[in-house]
């Protein structure tokens, strides 16, 4: 078992995002995260996906992406350098005792807050997906209210 | 010039050279329907069920390489359609589907008649679409005839709304070129890696070459047979690729597998090295993986290359068309006298292939087969369906051309070789067409002696009736102690004298001989091992279609057999 990210470069079309995702469904595996946006080019998309399982299934897979017909390329980059960031959004419970901590932990991450009401604060970060664990597991003893995650981009 | 879309979608038919079409009608592809109705050029064959519409354009597919069109309607037609398009998928048959679909506005409101198309085909076909507006038909037909004959063929569903095949497009033209910058198929094979080849085979002192149905896809078997000539190299061809090498050559020595000549699969198991050509190493042909072919070196020659390493881990993989592949590979290829190797192989493969004990007293299923060998000395279109009789029909039937055999391999698909032989009837007219059938599978589209009987469609079925889902019940009796469940057609679904059908009185039903003349189809029953000869010829003989029913031994089972999950050489024997 091993992590992959895998980048894809793909038409922008309707039926595209669920012929990719049906390849790694068809064969039972899960996919951990997937983003996907627009290009520069409005004509075709890109994702990114971040899945973990058995080698030789997974280069199956990056075979068979390549056959889609939608398919314009696809990146694997287990076998490159590359830059990934993922972003978060989370909110964490605010009162007179924990305040400090809280703000000084954010601190420590580089994380900006994104918006506060009396009793809670939301940070926004943005790093590595093991950046983004870790500061999730130093907020957690304060409470989290609401936590959303973009998924890894890459490139 | 003005066009409305259902207009569009004929003119491209027109265009791409469409002789026939296979369909059914409905709401929502009216408009396509009254269109056909003035188009003289094209041949509609209204079959029975849709289901038998898929099977037919896919058997025209199959005997000509051209691509096989098939028209259905939008929910429930199209629904019925899916098992056709997954038969062709995995045996990578060339073919276009036009469904019809609700108006765009309904769509995704549960609207009458709607089923999601696209999404259901989706797995099963090489690519699918869904038409958006009339102005992008022209391109997307373009490019599904385009996607369905290249590359590694397949399936191409196009699925459109009621709105875009009445809607008008001005200005319209049918696209000349296709251009798709994600969809460049590889067709020439990387020449150092032919070299590479070469050099391995020159090496080798066990080889073989074992050829599927990329052989057949591609029109490689000249070139296939140039090399196996001049290398005196064994041919083994998997069950797809039967009729891709001359099956009455000194060199061929049947197909390996599950239920492959016991000389295929000693040579794989034994040889040093493997030349597979448009193969995709089925667990049907290696048996347990682990064990398949222990001292060999692999070269996989295939146009996919997805399809490469994916079962059985390769040495030197060749991405290509077989076709050019080979032509390159004879060229630098090294000449090779028989030797002992060849001598071993001839050991194995002695006298015949295949062989069982007849009888005077019960037809054998074999016996009808063979004999239909010897009448039509191999210059017959050969469907099946799906079951022992279609094992039997690889075993005793030499195949000598490309394209003589037309059966569901990759998905076994019961039903489906009466409507294939069909529409390889449209394509072939010069060889007789024969459907070898199952006393069930023929019932999964039986409704299609209509289509034959009113069309007046040459197809000949022979029934090897056995009472039973035969290749069930012969699991059954193999590896579950003989506990027929569900597997007598007499009794239904549990049989209190299947372990002894001798003494079953039911009758069985339908009475086939009945049923055919009450299409108006020409019918025989044979009962007499004397008479098999008699009543092959006067079925061969009829005028257009004819059902030939042979009541054969009920019990007779299919082998040499290695069990699924055995190595290729533990073969059951009877
Ligand atoms: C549509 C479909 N349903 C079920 C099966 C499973 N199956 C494979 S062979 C077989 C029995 C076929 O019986 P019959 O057509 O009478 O042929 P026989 O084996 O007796 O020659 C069955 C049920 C199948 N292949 N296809």
């Amino acid at each position: 078992m091993s992590t992959h990210t895998i980048s894809i470069l793909t038409e922008n079309h309707s039926g595209s995002l669920s012929r990719i995702a049906g390849l790694f469904s068809s064969r039972g595996y899960n996919i951990s995260t997937l983003t996907v946006a627009e290009t520069d080019d409005p004509t075709m998309s890109r994702m990114t996906i971040v899945v973990s399982g058995d080698e030789e299934i997974l280069e199956q897979i990056v075979k068979q992406l390549n056959k889609l017909i939608d398919v314009v390329k696809v990146i694997d980059f287990n076998d490159m350098p590359k830059i990934e960031r993922e972003l978060l959004l989370v909110t964490v419970d605010l009162n007179r005792a924990s305040r400090h901590e809280v703000v000084e932990t954010a601190n420590l991450f580089n994380a900006t807050v994104a918006g506060v009401t009396p009793s809670s604060v939301t940070f926004e970060f943005s790093g590595e997906r093991e950046r983004v664990d870790d500061f999730m597991t130093m907020l957690k003893p304060y409470g989290i209210r609401d936590v959303v995650r973009s998924g890894a981009v890459a490139i | 010039m003005n066009k409305t879309g259902a207009q569009i979608v004929i003119d491209a038919m027109l265009k791409e050279d469409v002789e026939v079409v296979f369909g059914y009608p409905g709401g929502v592809v009216i408009p396509i329907f009254d269109v056909l109705y003035d188009t003289k050029e094209i041949n509609f064959i209204l079959t029975r069920h849709e289901q038998a519409a898929a099977h037919a354009a896919d058997g025209f597919a199959r005997a000509t390489g051209k691509t096989g069109v098939c028209i259905a309607t939008s929910g429930p037609g199209a629904t019925n359609i899916m098992t056709g398009l997954a038969t062709a998928y995995l045996d990578s048959i060339p073919m276009v589907a036009i469904t019809g679909q609700v108006a765009s506005p309904l769509l995704g409101t549960d609207a009458f008649q709607e089923a999601d198309i696209v999404g259901i085909s989706r797995p099963i076909t090489k690519h699918n679409f869904l038409v958006k507006s009339v102005d992008e038909l022209p391109k997307v037909l373009k490019q599904a005839f385009h996607i369905a004959n290249t590359g590694r063929p397949g399936p191409v569903l196009v699925d459109i709304p009621l709105d875009v095949s009445r809607g008008v497009m001005e200005n319209y033209s049918y696209p000349e070129e296709v251009s798709l910058r994600s969809y460049k198929p590889n067709l020439n094979g990387h020449a150092k890696q032919i070299e590479k080849a070469a050099e391995m085979i020159s090496q080798s002192k066990k080889p073989v070459i074992f050829a599927g149905g990329g052989i057949i896809h591609s029109g490689a078997d000249k070139e296939l047979k140039e090399l196996a000539e001049k290398t005196n190299i064994p041919v083994t061809t998997t069950f797809m690729g039967l009729g891709g090498f001359p099956g009455d050559h000194p060199l061929f020595i049947g197909m390996p597998g599950m239920h492959g000549a016991k000389c295929a699969n000693f040579t794989l198991q034994e040889c040093d090295l493997i030349i597979s050509v448009g193969a995709r190493f089925d667990d049907r042909v290696t048996g347990y993986v682990q064990s398949f072919a222990p001292n060999a070196s692999i070269i996989h020659m295939d146009i996919d290359p997805a399809a490469i390493s994916k079962i059985i881990k390769v040495d030197v993989p060749v991405v290509g068309d077989a076709k050019n592949i080979l032509t390159a590979l004879n060229k630098i290829i090294k000449k090779r006298k028989a030797d002992s190797w060849n001598d071993q192989v001839n050991e194995w493969k002695g006298e015949k292939l295949f062989s069982y004990t007849d009888s005077d007293s019960e037809i054998k299923p074999q016996a009808v087969i063979e004999k239909l060998y010897d009448i039509t000395k191999g210059e017959a279109l050969v469907a099946t369906e799906v079951g022992q009789h279609q094992m039997w029909a690889a075993q005793y039937f030499r195949y000598l051309k490309p394209r003589t055999l037309i059966s569901s391999g990759g998905l076994g698909t019961m039903g489906f070789g009466m409507p294939a032989a069909m529409g390889a009837a449209f394509g072939n007219r010069s060889l007789p067409v024969v459907d070898i059938a199952g006393d069930g599978s023929i019932q999964m589209n039986i409704q299609e002696l209509a289509t034959l009987a009113i069309n007046n469609i040459p197809v000949k079925v022979i029934i090897l009736n056995n009472s039973y889902l035969g290749m069930v019940r012969q699991w059954q009796q193999l590896f579950f102690n003989r506990r027929y469940s569900s597997t007598c057609l007499r009794g239904g679904s549990l049989c209190p004298v299947c372990n002894g059908p001798e003494n079953c009185t039911k009758k069985y039903i339908p009475d086939f001989v009945k049923l055919a003349e009450s299409y108006n189809v020409a019918a025989f029953r044979c009962d007499e091992p004397a008479e098999v000869e008699n009543v092959l010829r006067k079925g061969l003989e009829v005028d257009g279609p004819a059902v030939m029913e042979f009541i054969v031994s009920q019990e007779e089972n299919v082998y040499p057999m290695v069990p699924a999950g055995k190595p290729l050489d533990d073969i059951l024997e009877g």
